[in-house]
């Protein structure tokens, strides 16, 4: 508007300059032709005033049709060609995850599962209101040969972990996929699934007790899809043995390693289904575990050490379905893992008995969490651990607990809301009795938020 | 040891999967790229088709049947314009396939040969999740089906030439028949013209270009965000002060809040199938469009 009042002013300021001078001298003709420019002006300037309200009054009526939406001018380069304007325009893919729970407990959560004080027991529970890891995610293309990723985990207590940083090929073809660096392993279902991605606040027992929440490798690991109609997928990790049940020795070699193969398919248009089998073995090096409860009773237990062959053998099945196929509006997840773990080797109990120790002790869990409508899901899970009989060496029998003789189980239920893909609220109930004579109600409430990039719609 | 049987199970599985008859393999993301491809390559071709008419494209997993089937695509034909943001990329990445990634022949987005409408100023996820390169709905205008059409035959001629000459004859008898087509859809759709209506998701933009249809509101808040009950209960009111031939929703979506909007504004809910094989007469792209029509027609005079 500025434009046209400014050239309306001096057409004005010339008109009226002019006249003055002119007036008396002025004859019918010239007034007749000063006449006319006046109009003419007159008449321009409303044309293109109305021409402006126009203008403004469709502005305003696409605005209100689509708020967030110019209409797109076609394009003179080359359509969807971003222009890649600055250096930035290389830079990764990046998503920050913010995460907090609410959490109600009755019975100290430090307190180990029963037959499994060997094992860790990290359950990530706080009381009350507090922050849980932050995740900051970057993504990118390399080169034309590799892709990288990392995920930084910011802990609530200040600390900066590095979860995930590898490098996968994208050019081996024929089905191969090769990954080095830190990962969480393949193996199992739930194994690689992050944090923000679970369908409950925490682990299952058995994945808490048997990988530390999940086993994460210092590797490589190299797959192989079959030229199938069915997915059939083999996969081998060596890494250094860096998380439980591994003991990050420092040595040349091998330090773990995990065999793995999957197989899906669908079921229709509506269902679809993922198998697997998974096998993992290392060397455990000076494990020690403290305040483990032995037979005398000692107060505040014992600390123990173990050395030798930990192998562990696991079958995982997942099962979806929905109508037609179409996620959005309902679905349906089953979903359930078996593992079971054989060590091998010598105890040393009290740090100064050491005899031979062997034990089997398995876990498994069921879990169902169905959307019944857009945005809102609810879930049920079913945790349960046999801690096993141990084959315990003459010198410990007397020290070592062999057999607990108890079956730590947890039934958890849980509800969330969506409201869109980027956000989700959780609602938690568990009534764990994995510790014997600890019979808890626990209540959580939890929110996970996404913030960045879109994550992908994994199976 | 472990490298030896990694080759003999190779060995083994490619003596028993390698097809006979040397068909070039396709994995089209959407019904409609899948009945295009058809309509280009006839028997030439094994297609597969990674979603169907009655699926959201925006919410689809990297199912393991899905990364299997990538694994032999020799071809992928995809919308692109980030509608599979979540789950090609995965899909493509897992499978090992090296000819259909970005910047191979083998991989083909159907929404670079077109003109994308509502390319968003900003990116801002309070304005519900936009896609950065425009509205990828760029099928439900025929037009489109032009320019794409001649850079498909055009990839399938660089991908198989021993084929050319079939390829050439096919793309033009299909230009051809869609020009006609188009000519009859535009006559029949002159009604349509200005008519007012109500969309359930921002996914006829390029046909409201094409159509001259005019969408009065839309039932999701934001793109991608599912209707609420207060921002239905605004465009009732909208509605009242300018009011809607009918509501409009996609086969595959939730048909509740149409439903809902149709019941309070007395305006009647039409379905579109959206893509081929939603209703039982939109079994190639040609019935896509036919029905298209008949559906908003039928809309529009039954109140």
């Amino acid at each position: 508007m500025a434009i046209y009042s400014g050239s309306l002013k001096q057409a004005m300021l010339c008109v009226a300059l002019s006249m003055p001078l002119n007036v008396y001298a002025a004859s019918d003709e010239d007034l007749r032709d000063i006449r006319e420019q006046i109009k003419q002006l007159k008449e321009s300037y409303e044309r293109r005033i109305t021409q402006l309200e126009q203008r403004l009054q469709q502005a305003e009526a696409s605005r209100q049709a689509e708020a967030t939406i110019v209409q797109a001018q076609p394009p003179a380069q080359q359509p969807n060609r971003s222009a890649a304007s600055s250096v930035s325009a290389y830079n990764p893919a990046t998503s920050l995850i913010l995460t907090g729970t609410y959490e109600n407990l009755k019975q100290n959560p430090d307190v180990p599962i029963t037959g499994f004080a060997m094992a860790p027991n990290n359950h990530g529970y706080t009381k009350g209101f507090s922050l849980q890891e932050t995740e900051l995610s970057l993504i990118a293309n390399i080169d034309p040969q590799f892709r990288g990723e990392a995920k930084l985990a910011l802990s609530p207590d200040n600390g900066l972990g590095v979860e995930n940083a590898y490098v996968q090929t994208t050019t081996l073809g024929d089905g191969f996929n090769l990954m080095f660096g830190r990962f969480f392993s393949h193996l199992g279902y739930l194994n690689e699934v992050h944090a923000h991605a679970w369908d409950f606040v925490d682990q299952p027992l058995v994945y808490r007790t048997f990988w530390n929440n999940q086993l994460s490798e210092d590797g490589m690991q190299l797959r192989w899809l079959a030229p199938t109609d069915t997915f059939i997928e083999l996969g081998a990790e060596i890494g250094r043995g860096l998380s439980y049940p591994g003991t990050n020795r420092q040595k040349n070699g091998l330090g773990s390693s995990v065999l793995f193969a999957h197989v899906g398919s669908d079921v229709g248009d509506s269902s679809s289904w993922l198998a697997g089998i998974s096998l993992h073995q290392t060397k455990r090096e000076n494990a020690q575990s403290d305040a483990v409860p032995d037979l005398l009773g000692t107060a505040g237990g014992v600390s123990n050490l173990f050395n030798g062959n930990s192998k562990t053998a696991g079958v995982d099945f997942v099962w979806k379905y929905a109508p037609n196929g179409n996620i959005r509006l309902t679905n349906f997840k089953l979903q359930g893992e078996y593992f079971q773990r054989r060590e091998n080797g010598t105890l040393t109990y009290n740090l100064t008995t050491p005899d031979s120790y062997s034990v089997a002790q398995s876990g498994w869990y069921l879990q169902g969490v169905h959307q019944f409508r857009p945005r809102w899901r609810a879930g049920l899970r079913y945790d349960r651990l046999n801690s096993g009989i141990a084959q315990v060496g003459f010198l410990n029998v007397p020290n070592i607990i062999s057999n607990y003789g108890y079956t730590p189980t947890r039934t958890t239920i849980m509800f969330d809301y969506s409201p869109s893909e980027f956000s989700r609220m959780r609602m938690q109930l568990a009534q764990d009795n994995s510790r014997q004579g600890l019979a808890d109600t626990q209540f959580f409430m939890q929110y996970i938020m996404s913030l960045g990039a879109h994550g992908v719609h994994k199976f | 040891m472990k490298k030896s049987f990694f080759t003999l199970m190779y060995l083994l599985l490619m003596a028993l999967t390698e097809p006979v008859h040397a068909a070039l393999e396709v994995f089209a993301c959407e019904p409609e790229w899948a009945a295009l491809t058809k309509e280009l390559a006839a028997n030439k071709v094994n297609i597969y088709t990674a979603t169907n008419a009655l699926q959201d494209p925006h919410f689809v997993e990297a199912r393991p049947s899905l990364i299997a089937k990538a694994r032999r695509a020799q071809l992928v034909v995809c919308t692109g314009a980030e509608l599979e943001l979540a789950w090609l990329p995965l899909i493509l990445r897992e499978s090992g396939n090296v000819n259909a990634t970005l910047g191979k022949p083998g991989y083909f987005e159907a929404s670079t040969y077109v003109h994308m409408l509502e390319t968003p100023a900003r990116l801002d996820r309070a304005l519900g999740d936009l896609h950065a390169l425009g509205n990828p709905h760029i099928h439900l205008d025929a037009h489109n089906f032009f320019p794409i059409a001649k850079a498909l035959a055009a990839r399938l001629v660089e991908l198989d030439p021993a084929n050319t000459a079939f390829y050439l004859s096919r793309l033009q008898a299909f230009t051809q028949g869609w020009q006609t087509a188009i000519t009859r859809w535009e006559k029949q759709a002159a009604p349509l013209k200005g008519q007012p209506y109500v969309a359930q998701h921002q996914a006829y933009s390029y046909m409201n270009a094409w159509l001259g249809l005019k969408q009065v509101a839309v039932l999701e808040p934001k793109p991608g965000m599912e209707p609420s009950v207060s921002h239905l209960s605004q465009v009732i009111v909208q509605l009242q002060q300018s009011p809607a031939k009918m509501v409009v929703r996609s086969a595959y979506q939730n048909p509740k809040p149409s439903k809902w909007i149709a019941e309070r504004a007395h305006i009647p809910e039409v379905i579109l199938p959206f893509s081929v094989g939603a209703t039982e007469s939109s079994k190639d792209l040609f019935g896509l469009f036919d029905d298209t029509i008949a559906r908003l027609l039928a809309g529009m005079t039954s109140n």
